[in-house]
C-alpha cells in the first residue's frame, strides 16, 4: 500500500498530509530541533509489543534518553509508576490536546506551552481527530506520531509499517539518538 | 400490561403512606399553582431567545474543533480547502465550518425525533381522538410535560394539544436548518448556540413522541417495577415462525401485537425485535422479546432465524433487503421515510400481499397502514416460515477453513474495521482450523460489515465471525426491565434534596447507540459500578439493552440485581430513544418540584438550577447518530455534561473547560452578589474519553456541583478518589481543585488528601449560592 494512505481506509483528510518519517534520522531530527517537547502516551503503550518488548518499555526509554517530559492517560499511568518512571502529568487526551492548542498554556512546568508533541498508543481514529484539531488550530506545535501506522494529520508520522519495520525505526531513533549530525 | 402498571402503583402508595399523604396535598397545591402559574420570560423561544445563555456556557466549554476533513464540498463553488485558518469561497473558516456540520447534526437529529413525534401524534390522535388526555403516570405525576412546559410555557392535556407543540418544534427545525445555507452564520460560537436550540427543541420532540405513545398504548406509566422481559439471541424459540422488526416506530409493531391477540396468536409466533422499536414493543406486550442494539442486525437476520422483516424509521440498515433475500425472508416497509424500494401495497387487500410475500414473487411491499402490517405480517410469517426451514446465510465449520485459505493478508479488512479488530489474523488461524480467533473478534465487533465489503477475497468476513461464535449466540439469554417512562414526582421529592446537596453522589444515565469501543459488556460493567456505588443509574435506547446483555459471577442480569426505581442504587430504564426526555426531564423536574423554580417559559433559570445544583452526568458509550448529537446537545443546554467514547471523537467538537484557569470558575453568589470562584466543577459539557477506566473516573468527577455541601461534596470526592485509585492506579493530581473546606474531605482518606493539599498549596474556599445569571442574585435575596 502506498506510504502515505491512512491506516483506516476511509480517514482521508484532504490536502495537508504529514511528512513520512522513513528513517529515524528524521525523527532524531526533529525532536533536538524542538525547545520544548511532550510525548502523549495512550493506552495501547501498553497493550502492543514491538519484537518481544512492550511499547511502554521503549518509549521510557527514548523519554529517558531524549529528556522528554510524559503526559499518561488514564489506564497507562499504573505501568509507568509500577516501571518507576516518573511521568510530567495525568491527563486525559482530549485534555492535553485542548491545552497544547492554546498559545498561552504554560505547560505542566508552568514554563509555557510545547512546541512538539509527540503522539503514541491512542486508538487510531481518536489520535487522528486529536491531530486534526492541532494541524488546524495550533500552528504553533508541530506534532508527530510514533504508531506503526501512518496518521495523515500529524506533522511527521511512521507510514504503515510492519511491526519488524517500526522495530527498527523505533529501536533506531533511540540507539542512534543525538549521534547524526 | 397497563393494568399491571397502575395497580402496582397504587401498591407502592399504600405502602408508603406517610408519603402519599404529603404527595396528595403538596400535588394538589401544585396544580392550581402550577395551572396559575405566570408566564416566564421566554416561552416558545426563537433562535436567539437564549443566546445569552448560550454564551455564558461557551464562554467556559469552549468547542475544541477536531476537523473529520479539511475540506468543504456544500455548494458548488467547493471542494474548499479551509486547512489551518484558510477560507472558503463564501468567506467561512474552519472553526464554523466545524460547527456548521455539528449544527446539521443535532438539526437532523431533532428533525427526525421531531419527525417521528408527528407521525406518532398523528396515527394516535387517529386512532384515539384528539380529545383523548395525556397519561403519562396517573396521579403519581402532576408535572407530565416538564420539558414542553419549560420551553413552550403549556401544559398539554390531551393528544391534541401536542399538535401545536410540535408545529412549534417544526418551524424551529426549519429556522435552524436554513442556518446551514452557504452565507448564513460565520462565527463558530453562533452556530453553537444554535446546536443548543436544536438540542432543547429535540427533547421537547422527544418527549412529545413518549406521551403520546404511552398515553395511548397504555405502556408503563412511571412504574418502577415495569415487567423484565426477554433479551437477546438466545432467549428466541427457533421452532415458531419469528417476525423481526427494526426501527424506531411502535405503531407497525403494536398492529401486529394486536393481530395477535385478537387471533389467540401470541404464544405461537415470536416477534422479536432490534433497536428503540423493540424496547417500544416490549413496553406494549412483555411477551415480544428484544435481540439486541442496532448492531445486532447483520448477524441475528444472517443467523437465518427471523422469517419476516418488519422495518419502520430509524438507524435500519440500508441493506436490509439485500440481506434478507439472502435468507429468503419477506420485508415489510411501514414508514414514509424508509420505503426501501418495494411497491406500494397499502391499497391492496391483505389477502392479496400476503399471497405475493409467501410466493416470493415480489420480495417485500411497502404497507402504510398500521392495521394491514399486522395482518399481513402475522399471516405471512406463519407461510414462510414453513418454507424457509430457518434458512440462514451463515457458512459451516469446513466452508470457513476453505475460505480463509483464499485469505492473501492484505489488511484490507482490518484498514476498514472501526474497531481496527486483528481480523486477518483469526482468518490465517481459521484457516488451520482454529476459530478461537474469530470467536473473540465478535464481542468487539459493532457489526457493521465493513470488512467484508472491502476483502479483496470476497470472504464473508461477518458471516465467518458470526458463524465461528455460534455458540456465543445461542447463549445470548439475557433480561431488561421494560422501559418505565418518566419519573414520578414523588420519587422526584424524596430523592431531590440529597441529590441537589450532594449526598446521593449522581445521577448518571447511560444512553445513545451502540459504536462501542469494546463491546457491549463495558457499558453493563459501567451500569453495575455506578450502581453499587448508590448514585441513579438510568438507561434509555441501545445502552439499556446493552446494560442488560452480561451476568454477573452469581449469574445475574443489571436488571435483576439493581431495582428499576429512581433512587440511590436504581437501574432506570426509561425506555426508547425518546424516552430520554424523562431522563432531562427528571433534572427539570428537580428544580421545578423539589426547589420550586417557576418552570413556565422559564429556561434560563432552570438550566442555571440544574447546571450548579443537579449531579447529572450523561454517557453515551457508542454514541453514533445525529440523533445522538441533538440528544446531547439539549443535555448541554440544561449545563449537563455528556461523556462519550472514543468514537465520539468523532462529533467534530468537544466543549471543554479548563481547570487551570481559575478565572473560568467564578460564579455569581446569588446571596451576597458576589463572584466567587466555585471549583471546576462540572469539569466539561462534552468530552471523549479514550478507555472506560477513564470514561468512570471522568463521569465521578463530573457528577460534582458548586452547590455540593461539604458531606455530599465528601461521598462525591470519596467515589472520584476510590475509583481513581482502584482504575488508573493513583490519588487524582487534580484534587486540590475540588476541596473547598477540610469537612468537604472524606473522613476515610483524610490524611492521604491532607498531604496532597498540603503538597498543592491549598488553602479554603467559600461555598456560594452559586449562579450564573446576575438576575438570580436579587430573586435569591428576596427568597
Ligand atoms: S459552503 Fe463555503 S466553504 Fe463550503 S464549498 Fe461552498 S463556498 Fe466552499
Ligand atoms: S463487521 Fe465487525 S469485524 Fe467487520 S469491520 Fe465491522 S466491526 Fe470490524
Ligand atoms: S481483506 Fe480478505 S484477503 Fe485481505 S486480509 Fe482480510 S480476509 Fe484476508
Amino acid at each position: 500500500m502506498p506510504l502515505t494512505e491512512s491506516w483506516q481506509t476511509a480517514e482521508i483528510p484532504g490536502p495537508k498530509k504529514a511528512s513520512l518519517i522513513i528513517k529515524p534520522e528524521i525523527a532524531d531530527a526533529m525532536i533536538r530541533r524542538a525547545k520544548r517537547p511532550i510525548m502523549i502516551v495512550g493506552h495501547g503503550a501498553i497493550e502492543y509489543e514491538i519484537e518481544g518488548n512492550k511499547l511502554i518499555d521503549c518509549i521510557i526509554e527514548l523519554a529517558k534518553k531524549a529528556n522528554i517530559p510524559v503526559v499518561v492517560t488514564a489506564s497507562t499511568s499504573r505501568e509507568f509508576q509500577g516501571r518507576g518512571f516518573k511521568t510530567a502529568g495525568l491527563m486525559p487526551a482530549m485534555d492535553i490536546g485542548n491545552r497544547l492548542k492554546d498559545p498561552a498554556w504554560m505547560g505542566l512546568d508552568g514554563k509555557g506551552n510545547y512546541d512538539l508533541a509527540i503522539f503514541v498508543g491512542l486508538p487510531y481514529y481518536m489520535e487522528w481527530t486529536i491531530l486534526s484539531g492541532l494541524k488546524h488550530f495550533a500552528p504553533q506545535v508541530k506534532t508527530m506520531t510514533l504508531d506503526c501506522v501512518y496518521q495523515p494529520n500529524a506533522s511527521w508520522s511512521f507510514p504503515n509499517s510492519t511491526i519488524k519495520d517500526w522495530a527498527a525505526n523505533f529501536r533506531g531513533i533511540i540507539e542512534h539518538f543525538g549521534e547524526s549530525p | 400490561m397497563a393494568k399491571k402498571g397502575l395497580t402496582l402503583k397504587i401498591g407502592e402508595l399504600h405502602s408508603d403512606i406517610a408519603s402519599l399523604r404529603n404527595v396528595n396535598i403538596s400535588i394538589g397545591a401544585v396544580t392550581g399553582e402550577r395551572w396559575g402559574e405566570p408566564m416566564g420570560p421566554t416561552p416558545f423561544p426563537s433562535l436567539t431567545t437564549l443566546r445569552s445563555w448560550d454564551h455564558i456556557l461557551l464562554d467556559r466549554y469552549k468547542p475544541f474543533y477536531l476537523p473529520f476533513c479539511d475540506l468543504c464540498c456544500l455548494c458548488t463553488f467547493g471542494k474548499c480547502d479551509l486547512t489551518g485558518n484558510k477560507r472558503g469561497a463564501c468567506g467561512i473558516d474552519m472553526a464554523a465550518q466545524q460547527s456548521r456540520i455539528v449544527l446539521l447534526a443535532s438539526s437532523i437529529g431533532a428533525a427526525t425525533h421531531i419527525a417521528h413525534a408527528r407521525d406518532l401524534v398523528g396515527h394516535v390522535i387517529g386512532e384515539f381522538g384528539r380529545s383523548h388526555p395525556i397519561d403519562v403516570g396517573g396521579n403519581a405525576i402532576e408535572v407530565e410535560a416538564p420539558h414542553t412546559r419549560l420551553v413552550c410555557g403549556i401544559k398539554p392535556e390531551t393528544l391534541g394539544d401536542l399538535e401545536e407543540i410540535l408545529e412549534y418544534c417544526e418551524n424551529q427545525v426549519t429556522q435552524l436548518l436554513a442556518v446551514t445555507h452557504t452565507g448564513q452564520e460565520g462565527s463558530c460560537l453562533d452556530f453553537e448556540s444554535k446546536v443548543l436550540h436544536a438540542g432543547m427543541i429535540d427533547h421537547v420532540g422527544m418527549e412529545i413522541a413518549d406521551i403520546a405513545q404511552i398515553s395511548a398504548y397504555a405502556m408503563p406509566k412511571a412504574d418502577p417495577e415495569s415487567p423484565l422481559v426477554d433479551l437477546g439471541m438466545g432467549t428466541v424459540d427457533i421452532r415458531k415462525p419469528v417476525i423481526l422488526v427494526i426501527g424506531h416506530a411502535v405503531p407497525p409493531a403494536a398492529g401486529i401485537i394486536d393481530y395477535m391477540r385478537d387471533n389467540d396468536l401470541e404464544s405461537k409466533i415470536e416477534l422479536t425485535g432490534i433497536c428503540c422499536t423493540a424496547l417500544d414493543m416490549t413496553r406494549y406486550s412483555s411477551q415480544a422479546k428484544i435481540i439486541g442494539p442496532i448492531s445486532w442486525q447483520l448477524r441475528y437476520i444472517r443467523s437465518g432465524v427471523p422469517d419476516l422483516i418488519v422495518i419502520d424509521e430509524q438507524c435500519i440498515r440500508c441493506d436490509t433487503l439485500v440481506e434478507a433475500a439472502k435468507i429468503q425472508a419477506p420485508v415489510i416497509a411501514t414508514s414514509e421515510k424508509n420505503c426501501c424500494s418495494l411497491p406500494d401495497r397499502t391499497a391492496d387487500p391483505a389477502e392479496e400481499i400476503v399471497s405475493d410475500l409467501v410466493s416470493g414473487r415480489i420480495p417485500g411491499a411497502l404497507i402504510l397502514d398500521t392495521q394491514k402490517v399486522g395482518e399481513v405480517a402475522v399471516r405471512t410469517v406463519s407461510e414462510v416460515a414453513k418454507k424457509r426451514r430457518k434458512f440462514k446465510n451463515l457458512p459451516s465449520v469446513d466452508e470457513i477453513v476453505r475460505m480463509a485459505k483464499k485469505c492473501t493478508q492484505c489488511a484490507q479488512c482490518r484498514r476498514a474495521c472501526p474497531n481496527d479488530l486483528p481480523i486477518l489474523y483469526a482468518v490465517k488461524a481459521a484457516a488451520s482450523g482454529n476459530l478461537r480467533g474469530l470467536d473473540e473478534i465478535y464481542d468487539d465487533c459493532v457489526g457493521c460489515g465493513r470488512c467484508e465489503s472491502a476483502c479483496t477475497q470476497k470472504i464473508p468476513l461477518h458471516s465467518i465471525i458470526v458463524a465461528a461464535a455460534d455458540r456465543m449466540t445461542k447463549e445470548e439469554s439475557y433480561c431488561i426491565r421494560s422501559g418505565r417512562g418518566a419519573i414520578q414526582d414523588v420519587e422526584i421529592r424524596k430523592v431531590g434534596g440529597p441529590i441537589v446537596l450532594g449526598e446521593i453522589p449522581g445521577v448518571v444515565a447511560f444512553v445513545g447507540c451502540a459504536n462501542y469501543p469494546k463491546g457491549s459488556r463495558e457499558v453493563a460493567e459501567m451500569c453495575m459500578e455506578f450502581a453499587k456505588r448508590r448514585y441513579i443509574v438510568c438507561t434509555s435506547g441501545c445502552a439499556a439493552m446493552s446494560a442488560g446483555m452480561y451476568r454477573d459471577e452469581n449469574g445475574k442480569t443489571a436488571y435483576e440485581l439493581y431495582p428499576g426505581s429512581f433512587e440511590a442504587g436504581g437501574i432506570v430504564n426509561v425506555g426508547s430513544c425518546v424516552s430520554n426526555a424523562h431522563i432531562s426531564g427528571a433534572a427539570i423536574k428537580i428544580a421545578s418540584i423539589f426547589a420550586r423554580r417557576p418552570l413556565r417559559g422559564n429556561y434560563e433559570e432552570i438550566a442555571d438550577y440544574v447546571h450548579n445544583r443537579v449531579g447529572a452526568v450523561g454517557v453515551a458509550w457508542g454514541a453514533m447518530s445525529q440523533k445522538a448529537a441533538a440528544i446531547a446537545s439539549g443535555f448541554w443546554r440544561l449545563g449537563i455534561p455528556v461523556v462519550v467514547g472514543p468514537h465520539g471523537s468523532k462529533y467534530r467538537r468537544m466543549l471543554l473547560g479548563r481547570s487551570d484557569r481559575t478565572e473560568d470558575w467564578y460564579v455569581h453568589d446569588a446571596r451576597t452578589g458576589e463572584d466567587v470562584y466555585g471549583g471546576p466543577v462540572p469539569e466539561h459539557l462534552f468530552f471523549a474519553a479514550e478507555t472506560k477506566e477513564e470514561a468512570m473516573v471522568m463521569v465521578a468527577k463530573l457528577a460534582m456541583r458548586p452547590n455540593d455541601t461539604t458531606k455530599g461534596r465528601a461521598i462525591k470526592l470519596s467515589n472520584y478518589i476510590d475509583l481513581h485509585r482502584r482504575l488508573i492506579g493513583n490519588m487524582p493530581p487534580d484534587i486540590s481543585l475540588f476541596v473547598r473546606k477540610t469537612a468537604d474531605i472524606p473522613v476515610t482518606m483524610k490524611d492521604e488528601v491532607e498531604r496532597h493539599l498540603a503538597d498543592a498549596g491549598w488553602t479554603e474556599k467559600e461555598i456560594p449560592d452559586p449562579t450564573l445569571l446576575e438576575r438570580m442574585i436579587r430573586k435569591s435575596k428576596e427568597a
